[in-house]
């Protein structure tokens, strides 16, 4: 995703205005006040048609980061409710997304459409090769009857003017798997029974439409409490900022987090766990086994290709294992984990050993509101080394890589990359499960990003940068050893 | 001008201009025209200190050094658009 543009910034900004209400002793008054602070009386309006448009957005866009849902908003509740009600929570909602309904556009709906362009040329291949007779010619042009139109896009595919184009929806163009759709008064509505949490309609909305419920403040109140509290980083960290990960992870103490572990500690007993099970099921004579620690992949075989289960590695993710570690360690703990992706909120609600999870744009927030800057810090010393795989995990061939280099070169290993999910891989999955064999490889790695954890939604840097970074930080790694 | 004749463009990298926007000024010197590689002088500082300004200086971040003019909320349009002022003058 584009990690600079208008709706990012403008969440981060919300976000940060929130920390700084939170840390001022005033909470509930400055919550209330964001909307207005964002734009004062007479301010310039940016986006929207008005000032009081853009303040209601602003108010919905401060519940989603206080964690309330939208859907069940009034309009009416102020801010500060919704703080107080942070401030008293138990658990965080377990549903992660929410619409930002005044912020939805409610887009024309997807169709094939015939623009400007189209000469009305004799050939008319377009008629022709519209297998529904949807298209017509009246006043010398083509037109779609809307009725008959199934978008199979055979007459865009044969207009050699490229004048008929395909209308998109784009958060429902993003969706991997159809689970956002509009409701009766055209806006954006998300159908949980489907969705897998990805973020790809919060990344691809240009109206910022849909946003995560965070646990900022129920984090803030753990890191204000007597427990000892440790953030976990992903191993895309190592690509989010200029500064080092040994610098974020001293940003992280400064901010109030009494330890920081490597979630690649967690990633190096998912390499050597997955390479065991792929042993185990070659020799069972299973035909190929997938990955099993992309989130939204795990949501994805729960909710819409129950008939994959059986090839997905048994293993746990790095997360559930490195908050294990922690509450090993340190009983009575409470754990956070540091990511760039949206699925893991809902992975981290189902996980015991986990109680919240932070996306990187919140950490830098939190930095932001704190007035960190990370140049300055010490370089953070971790406990535990973490091997140069482990370290890769957030980069597309990561993952199938470190299973391929724990299993020591004692079984026949071809692994192959479904390297971001959209509705044809989802289809083509689901026939290799029918056949009990996937034709490109045997190892299968899924990440429903594409280019891995450093394109998640909601990362901080430029993936390509990010990706350089990550690989360099694993470059300076030892090799995992084969159990 | 300073510097032998060349712009100085000094892009804050900071933690919290980074996060406000700056990851995408990381990509300024490839996107100026090549022409101007010998005019203007890039470099990346952390940081130049304009968001512990007391009015909420985060709001205005990213923050851009042009020889001695600053500018907030800078975005690489806004950049190449100033160079272009003191380049064709």
């Amino acid at each position: 995703m584009q990690t600079e543009v208008n709706t990012v910034l403008l969440r981060r900004e919300v976000m940060v205005r929130l920390i700084k209400a939170f840390l001022s002793g005033d909470f509930l008054k400055q919550a209330d006040g964001v909307p207005f602070d964002m734009r004062p009386k007479h301010a310039e309006v940016p986006f929207r048609c008005c000032i009081h448009k853009e303040r209601a957005i602003l108010r919905e866009r401060a519940i989603a980061a206080l964690g309330g849902s939208i859907e069940e908003d009034d309009d009416k509740t102020h801010l500060s409710e919704y703080a107080a009600r942070a401030l008293e929570r138990e658990r965080p909602d377990e549903t992660v997304l929410t619409v930002i309904d005044t912020a939805c556009q409610g887009c024309v709906p997807s169709r094939i459409y015939v623009t400007d362009l189209c000469q009305g040329c004799v050939a008319r291949p377009c008629t022709t090769a519209c297998a529904f007779g949807a298209i017509s010619i009246k006043n010398g042009r083509s037109v779609i009857d809307g009725e008959k139109c199934k978008s199979c896009t055979k007459c865009m595919q044969v207009c050699p003017y490229s004048a008929i184009v395909k209308i998109k929806v784009p958060c429902e163009d993003a969706c991997p798997v159809g689970a956002i759709t509009k409701n009766g008064s055209g806006h954006a509505q998300i159908d949980v029974s489907r969705c897998l949490s990805c973020g790809a309609c919060m990344a691809s909305c240009p109206f910022g439409a849909v946003a995560e419920k965070s646990q900022m403040i129920d984090i803030l109140r753990a890191i204000k409490s007597d427990k000892k509290v440790v953030a976990m980083v992903a191993p895309a960290v190592a690509g989010q900022t200029p500064a080092s990960i040994n610098k974020v992870a001293s940003g992280l103490i400064k901010a109030g987090f009494d330890i920081v572990m490597e979630v690649a500690q967690g990633a190096d007993i998912t390499a050597k766990t997955e390479a065991k099970d792929f042993a185990e099921r070659m020799e069972k004579g299973d035909q190929f086994m997938t990955t099993s620690c992309c989130a939204a992949y795990r949501e994805m075989v729960k909710k819409i290709a129950p008939e994959l289960k059986p090839y997905v590695s048994e293993t746990e993710t790095p997360m559930h294992y490195t908050a294990q570690l922690a509450k090993e360690k340190y009983p009575d703990c409470i754990t956070v984990f540091i990511g760039p992706c949206v699925a893991k909120r809902k992975e981290g609600l189902q996980d015991r050993f986990v109680d919240y999870v932070m996306n990187f744009e919140e950490m830098g927030a939190l930095f932001v509101a704190m007035s960190i800057e990370l140049a300055q810090c010490d370089d953070y010393v971790f406990e535990t080394q973490t091997s140069k795989q482990a370290r890769n995990f957030a980069l597309t061939g990561g993952v199938a890589e470190s299973v391929k280099v724990a299993s020591g070169g004692k079984v026949d290993i071809r692994p192959t990359c479904v390297n971001g999910l959209n509705p044809k891989v989802v289809r083509e999955m689901m026939m290799w499960a029918k056949k009990g064999q996937c034709p490109t490889g045997n190892i299968v790695e899924v990440m429903a990003c594409e280019g891995g954890c450093v394109a998640g939604a909601a990362c901080l840097n430029n993936k390509k940068i990010a990706a350089r970074n990550v690989a360099a930080y694993a470059d300076k790694a030892e090799d995992i050893k084969p159990d | 001008m300073l510097n032998e004749g060349k712009i100085k463009v000094q892009i804050c990298l900071g933690t919290t201009c980074f996060v406000m926007g700056a990851s995408k000024l990381q990509d300024l010197e490839r996107m100026l025209p090549p022409e101007w590689k010998d005019k203007v002088d890039i470099s990346a500082q952390t940081c130049l200190g304009m968001c512990q300004n007391p009015d909420s200086g985060f709001i205005k971040a990213p923050f851009v050094k042009i020889n001695d003019e600053m500018i907030g909320e800078a975005s690489v349009e806004k950049v190449i658009d100033k160079l272009k002022e003191l380049i064709v003058v």
